[in-house]
């Protein structure tokens, strides 16, 4: 018989060793999967971990991916850090894509390469403003973030709807839902010709630096963490929980509209209905696979990532539908959950009992 | 010849990381009061919950009444006779005390027929009790009666409790052994978990001493001192406190007519606190626990700055609204009862614990200096003695005695002007315990304002000048110690201060008054 016995302290081993089991089990996982489907599971297996990264050109899709994936978990990391359950990334990714879309659409033939800055910081400031919501009504009426910030996120597409259907539909776009092409002066900075990937996966990899810094090096970022874990502990060392709260939201949410205007302003170059592809909730996942951890989070975006390209593979190769990647979304997400059991307790055999009660 | 009530016999209980309990073995006999002696972690508690069937032992046997018994869980015990007193009450706040001891009991009696029960034991016993009164109304004391009289009504033959009396005033633990010895000259056997060494000597007829999960001896407590017995627990004596006899200086902390309604529903409000803390004195603050104390001490600390600013005074600036932060760049440090969770994060290391309250690593731009950080720890660990495996050690990995040892050595190597400590020994060892009294005195030696909260009135006795006493979010005048006796303080646990002291500076609040005096009017009619 197995028995799950607590352990004293943490285990250090599993603690990193977890993910990585979680990740074979989502491998064994998917073969179940395909088989039950009649699908050749090998061939699937390749298409989610091999393929995606196959050649320099899936290389460049897997970090164009993976760019609004980390941004996002980086954000979500600090609030995640200081136990505020900010779910509503998705939301503030799209006012902060409106908002850089705002800017990029007053830019003409002759603007200067420079407005891209202004995008970029249009995009923060949307996801900011979009993220303060939350944070106003839980410090003035103790409203749960989780609930606020997760409804906002549907009002957000209704309103990216309401622009594209609406007044900023492209009057040339013969009728299409979406916006004018933005002029090539707002392009975000392609980084190798021939590739999609852009500047944002530059900053997204020194923000997971910056993040390390603010966690690990000032006391700022060791007050957010102390407010998470132990909040009596916060109030009596002076750290303010409003702070934290406000703080928390603020960074989530400016990261989250920058992956937002990089996304807009970057591989797509116009406003869309379709733009919401998800990264927002996704990167809930990447942030905890990560261990909230930056140099954890940024080998889950590419996971994630891989995830994203091989439901995209799998449906011209194997004629699965294109979900089969939030699946093995989830069952990585699950797997984790699972896997994460050993890092407080161990399983230990024990002699079965000779004679079970009740018999 | 009779055969011993109980006899526990070489049991062993091992977790993944400590033997709570190795080889042993306990004898208790008929109507004996037998205490079970031992410090914080000896292994008592194990050895209890295995007796009454929470635990199950590795190895060993249990044998009452001359029957090797297995006890599989405690309503078995129940059922054979063994009954216990948790520290900790499981009693229901809304419920009246008939309701809660009924719920503990089977479905065959009725509410009136439980209500006659109790009130004939109660009567028995001279545990008086209201049965018709929600618990939430009732003072610790007489919550600990509601569970003496559930213990009670299955008519054990053997009675367990468990430090029954931290949580009691004085008299309230004179009023309990009456009842105690009455119930052992009917032959009830009681086992009485303590480490009050005194309570002991006072009450029991025979005792075990254990020490790091074994027996370190048997002996008949009423032909032991002090000292032997200490001897016995821990190996050693308690050392002796130095005692310099100084004249205060100015007025560090002042508390002037402090009233705020309190934050949590269970909790108090503060009535009028006035109270003066100087330089070079300790002043302490008895009093049974939820009676304020942690109330006043969140209005002190500036966790809580609801106070008006002149309310709360340090160095005669008026610092009420100020945070813990700002009240620290002043001087007034201040070590929480909680350790873990309050005092120190659980899971991160002893370094990091030094930042919640220091500063000397942070740069002015907010940088951590690693370096110095876990440098400064290293210091604090070395001068103040804590048993660690260094700066990097997680606060929860430390046993109680040295996390609190860290803790206070955190705030006393600050250098401050005013120290507040809440329950500085809870849960400590003798020896750690000894240490931190001692800082305590040094540090008001060197003309430091120290104000500690306690329920142990042996250390308060021990360690303060002068002492008040809280009881319902109000706080009595101070006595100087050496006028002090016990049985004043302990009267004053229950409310019973002479009122005009109280209000020497004409309070405008009369009403106050009056209500204090019905409070006690209250209280003698429970006693």
């Amino acid at each position: 018989m197995l028995k799950l016995e607590a352990r004293q302290n943490q285990s250090r081993l599993w603690t990193v060793g977890s993910p990585l089991l979680a990740v074979l089990l989502t491998a064994i996982l998917g073969i179940l999967l395909f088989l039950s489907l009649g699908k050749n599971a090998m061939q699937g297996i390749q298409i989610f971990f091999w393929e995606p990264i196959s050649s320099g050109y899936r290389v460049g899709e897997l970090l164009v991916r993976a760019t609004p994936l980390l941004l996002i978990a980086l954000g979500l990391a600090v609030c995640f850090h200081s136990n505020i359950w900010n779910i509503g990334a998705e939301g503030q990714f799209i006012i902060g894509a409106i908002a850089a879309s705002g800017v990029a659409l007053m830019a003409g033939p002759n603007t200067s390469r420079w407005i891209v800055l202004a995008v970029i910081l249009a995009g923060m400031v949307g996801g900011m403003l979009w993220a303060a919501i939350p944070a106003l009504l839980r410090d003035k009426f103790n409203a749960s973030e989780i609930l606020v910030s997760l409804m906002l996120v549907y009002v957000a597409a209704m309103f990216l709807n309401y622009l594209v259907f609406g007044p900023w539909k492209d009057p040339e776009g013969f009728n299409f839902p979406q916006s004018k092409t933005f002029s090539t002066a707002t392009q975000i900075p392609i980084l190798f010709s021939g590739l999609r990937v852009n500047l944002g996966i530059i900053v997204a990899l020194a923000g997971g630096l910056g993040l390390w810094v603010f966690l690990f090096r000032t006391r700022l970022g060791f007050a957010q963490q102390v407010a998470g874990i132990a909040p009596a502990a916060a109030r009596y060392a002076g750290f303010s929980s409003r702070k934290a709260l406000w703080l928390a939201l603020l960074v989530s949410g400016a990261t989250a509209g920058m992956a937002g205007a990089f996304e807009v302003a970057g591989p797509i170059a116009q406003l869309t209905p379709t733009l919401p592809a998800g990264y927002g909730f996704a990167a809930i996942i990447v942030a905890f696979v990560g261990r909230l951890h930056p140099v954890g989070m940024v080998f889950s975006s590419l996971l994630m990532s891989m995830f994203y390209i091989g439901g995209e593979l799998a449906q011209t190769k194997l004629g699965v539908p294109n979900s089969i990647g939030g699946v093995f979304q989830g069952l990585l997400l699950f797997s984790l959950l699972t896997c994460d059991t050993l890092i407080m307790y161990r399983i230990r055999v024990v002699p079965a009992l000779r004679k079970p009660r009740g018999t | 010849m009779q055969s011993p009530r109980l006899q526990v016999v070489n049991v062993t209980k091992k977790y993944p990381s400590v033997v709570a309990n190795d080889g042993v073995s306990l004898t208790v006999q008929p109507g004996e009061i037998h205490a079970l002696l031992g410090e914080n972690g000896a292994g008592k508690s194990t050895l209890m919950k295995i007796i009454y069937g929470a635990i199950k032992p590795d190895q060993g046997s249990i044998v009452f009444n001359g029957i090797p018994v297995q006890i599989r869980n405690p309503k078995e015990a129940r059922s054979i006779g063994i009954s216990m007193v948790f520290q900790h009450f499981s009693l229901f706040d809304t419920l009246t005390v008939a309701e809660n001891v009924w719920l503990g009991l089977g479905k065959e009696l009725s509410l009136q027929e439980v209500t006659n029960a109790i009130e004939e034991k109660a009567a028995n016993y001279g545990l008086e009790i209201n049965v018709h009164r929600p618990i939430h109304t009732l003072s610790v004391g007489e919550m600990q009666r509601v569970e003496i009289i559930r213990a009670l009504l299955g008519n054990p033959n053997l009675l367990i409790l468990d430090e029954p009396t931290s949580v009691l005033t004085p008299q309230a633990i004179d009023r309990l052994f009456v009842v105690l010895r009455k119930l052992s000259a009917e032959g009830c056997s009681i086992l009485y978990i303590s480490h009050k060494l005194h309570e002991i000597r006072e009450l029991c007829t025979a005792c075990t001493v254990m020490r790091a999960g074994r027996v370190s001896g048997t002996c008949d407590p009423r032909k032991e001192t002090i000292g032997s017995l200490s001897r016995l627990m821990i190996g050693a004596e308690p050392p002796e406190l130095e005692h310099h006899v100084r004249t205060p200086g100015e007025v560090i902390l002042r508390v002037q007519h402090l009233s705020l309604m309190r934050e949590d529903q269970f909790g108090h409000d503060l009535d009028d606190i006035s109270l003066e803390v100087r330089a070079g004195e300790v002043v302490g603050i008895a009093g049974v626990s939820g009676n304020g104390q942690r109330e006043l001490l969140f209005a002190l600390s500036g966790e809580d700055r609801r106070a008006a600013a002149e309310m709360v005074q340090l160095s005669g600036r008026f610092v009420g609204g100020m945070g813990p932060a700002h009240r620290r760049k002043l001087g007034l440090h201040f070590v929480p009862e909680e350790r873990l969770g309050r005092g120190a994060v659980p899971s991160l290391s002893l370094a990091q614990n030094l930042l919640l309250t220091r500063t000397n690593a942070v740069r002015s731009n907010g940088w951590i200096d690693v370096r110095q950080m876990n440098d400064h720890a290293q210091k604090v660990i070395s001068r103040f003695n804590v048993k660690a495996g260094g700066p990097g050690s997680a606060a929860k990995s430390l046993s109680g005695g040295n996390l609190q040892k860290f803790i206070v050595g955190r705030e006393i190597d600050a250098n401050p002007r005013m120290l507040i400590i809440s329950q500085p020994t809870w849960g400590v060892d003798v020896g750690a315990a000894a240490h931190i009294r001692a800082a305590i005195l040094e540090l008001r030696d060197q003309g430091v304002a120290v104000l500690v909260v306690s329920e142990e009135l042996d250390e308060l006795f021990e360690i303060c000048d002068r002492l008040h006493v809280t009881y319902k979010g109000r706080v009595s005048p101070s006595i100087n110690r050496a006028q002090a006796t016990v049985e004043q303080i302990g009267e004053w646990m229950s409310g019973m201060w002479p009122a005009t002291a109280a209000r020497e500076s004409g309070s405008p609040d009369v009403r106050c008054v009056e209500k204090a005096s019905t409070d006690h009017g209250g209280k003698h009619a429970q006693a």
